[in-house]
């Protein structure tokens, strides 16, 4: 879809930047709007004016939230803070948009990982269509790979999905460091969060698994994350990762989505293998039924990779 | 790659033999040719099957998609196999045990390890720092029989829960 006119939800990192990237890929931002406010204007808002007044007052204009649902636009963009469970308000807000008959784009895990058959049910009843490339691997394009291949074709997926863990492990490999050290150092990088507990105890890993399970059942069957198997790094001392690298290997935190099940663990991997990537950097490995491994990693977090996850869903639209 | 070279294995294969000059080695030219590697050969001259043949036992190491070409070659080339595939040294898998691993009698631990019935351990190297709040680490390796990975470690997870200890497995696939 070119030309799009965009609604934009949750002004964090991904939506912010989904707002100033927006004009570059020839689309329009008819509205955005954060937890308490709103701006709307059919003809495209000032984006700049927009953000600046977020920075400044921490609002992004007059109007009320919820009147960026009823705004005009073809896409509404879902990237409010992820939620467990019911998935809201961002289910909502997706069920808004499909019932208007408008396409939604989610970097919001929540709804695609807790409520995938209702989405889909929702999607069903809609001319509008639902993507959600940008809730699993940033900007690495993952669903879209299993999209072109076919579901059938892929037999199952896994590989290293939260950068901030794969820091945490690989600086705590490299440096001989113990958890705590390290996981305050990324927190003064601004790789951790404050909180950092999705990330660390492999919540915000399982989810994407989660998800990548659901796409690869493609109805079949559905996934939430009771269903996944999860442990994360807070128990990995240091000593661990120094046997690991005397024996040649290291420890990653691996998802697995396979037709077995979703786990999300630390596990031993080949100091020299494809899963061992260092830093933030994300990568997944897609098993197909007859072209071997397929490994792809890129950036899987932050602001303008996100972004371009969700550009690119807009642009795949129909219609 | 290092996991590339452990799904090499060795297999045992038994031959029989007619006791001709020129037998022993026309049988073990096919395996060479199919890329296999012969680690020894264990020819019983003296021994004599019912049927007035020699027995021999090939040990060749190659990877698993090659085996059976080296087994087909083989008969091809009318070599008698009486037996393929039983493999002769067992695959290795090399798990961390992390916790108290002090506090929780670590000998009890590898002596429960051991008494399962699929591995025997081969190599510990064990880390612990001075202190006794931290916890420390060990790295295992052990010997199990093919195809019993997933029984092994799944004993090895009871074992550790019952410790409050983690196991971290390896991951046996996607690692090439």
């Amino acid at each position: 879809m070119t030309g799009a006119r965009l609604a934009v939800l949750g002004v964090g990192a991904v939506g912010r930047s989904v707002v100033e990237l927006a004009a570059e890929y020839g689309h329009t931002i008819t509205a955005v709007a954060d937890s308490s406010s709103a701006a709307i204007d059919a003809d495209g808002i000032d984006t700049e004016a927009v953000l600046d007044r977020k920075a400044d007052e921490g609002v992004v204009g007059d109007a009320d939230p919820d009147d960026a649902l009823d705004a005009d636009y073809d896409v509404l963009v879902e990237a409010t803070p992820t939620t467990l469970g019911d998935a809201e308000p961002g289910f909502s807000h997706v069920a808004h948009a499909l019932n208007r008959d408008k396409h939604a784009v989610l970097a919001n895990k929540g709804p695609v990982a807790e409520r995938y058959g209702d989405l889909r049910e929702l999607e069903a009843d809609s001319d509008g269509q639902i993507r959600f490339e940008a809730t699993v691997g940033g900007a690495i394009p993952i669903c879209s790979t299993i999209d072109d291949f076919g579901p059938d074709h892929i037999t199952a997926a896994r590989g290293v999905l939260n950068g901030t863990a794969n820091f945490i492990l690989s600086r705590m490999a490299a440096e001989g460091l113990d958890y705590d050290h390290v996981l305050a150092e990324a927190q003064d990088l601004g790789v951790a969060e404050a909180d950092p507990t999705f990330d660390v105890e492999g919540i915000d890993a399982a989810l994407k698994f989660v998800i990548l399970s659901n796409v690869l059942a493609d109805g079949d069957e559905e996934y939430t994350l009771d269903d996944a198997t999860v442990e994360g790094i807070t128990d990995i001392p240091g000593t661990a990762l120094e046997l690991a690298a005397e024996d040649g290997r290291t420890i990653r935190l691996i998802g697995e989505a396979t037709p077995e099940g979703v786990s999300v663990g630390p596990r031993l991997v080949p100091d020299d293998g494809p899963l061992s990537v260092t830093g933030t950097l994300n990568i997944v490995q897609l098993e197909t039924t007859h072209a071997g491994r397929l490994n792809i990693s890129g950036r899987g977090a932050g602001g303008p990779e996100t972004a371009t996850a969700v550009l690119s869903d807009v642009s795949r639209l129909t219609q | 790659m290092s996991d590339t070279a452990s799904e090499v294995q060795t297999h045992t294969i038994r031959l029989e033999l007619v006791d001709e000059p020129g037998e022993l080695l026309g049988a073990l030219e096919p395996i060479s040719e199919a890329g296999g590697n012969l680690m020894s050969i264990y020819h019983e001259r003296g021994n004599v099957t019912p049927r007035g043949h020699i027995p021999v036992e090939v040990d060749v190491s190659c990877a698993p998609d090659r085996f059976d070409r080296i087994v087909d070659s083989l008969r091809e080339a009318g070599v008698n196999v009486i037996q393929a595939g039983s493999e002769r040294y067992d695959e290795e898998l090399v798990v961390l045990l992390v916790g108290h691993l002090v506090d929780t009698d670590l000998s009890d631990t590898l002596q429960q390890v051991e008494a399962c019935a699929n591995a025997s351990l081969t190599d510990l190297s064990l880390s612990a720092p001075r202190g006794n709040d931290d916890s420390s680490s060990a790295r295992m390796r052990l010997k199990t029989k093919s195809g019993t990975t997933d029984a092994v470690l799944s004993t090895l997870r009871e074992i550790a829960d019952g410790k409050d200890l983690h196991v971290i497995e390896p991951l046996t696939e996607g690692t090439q």
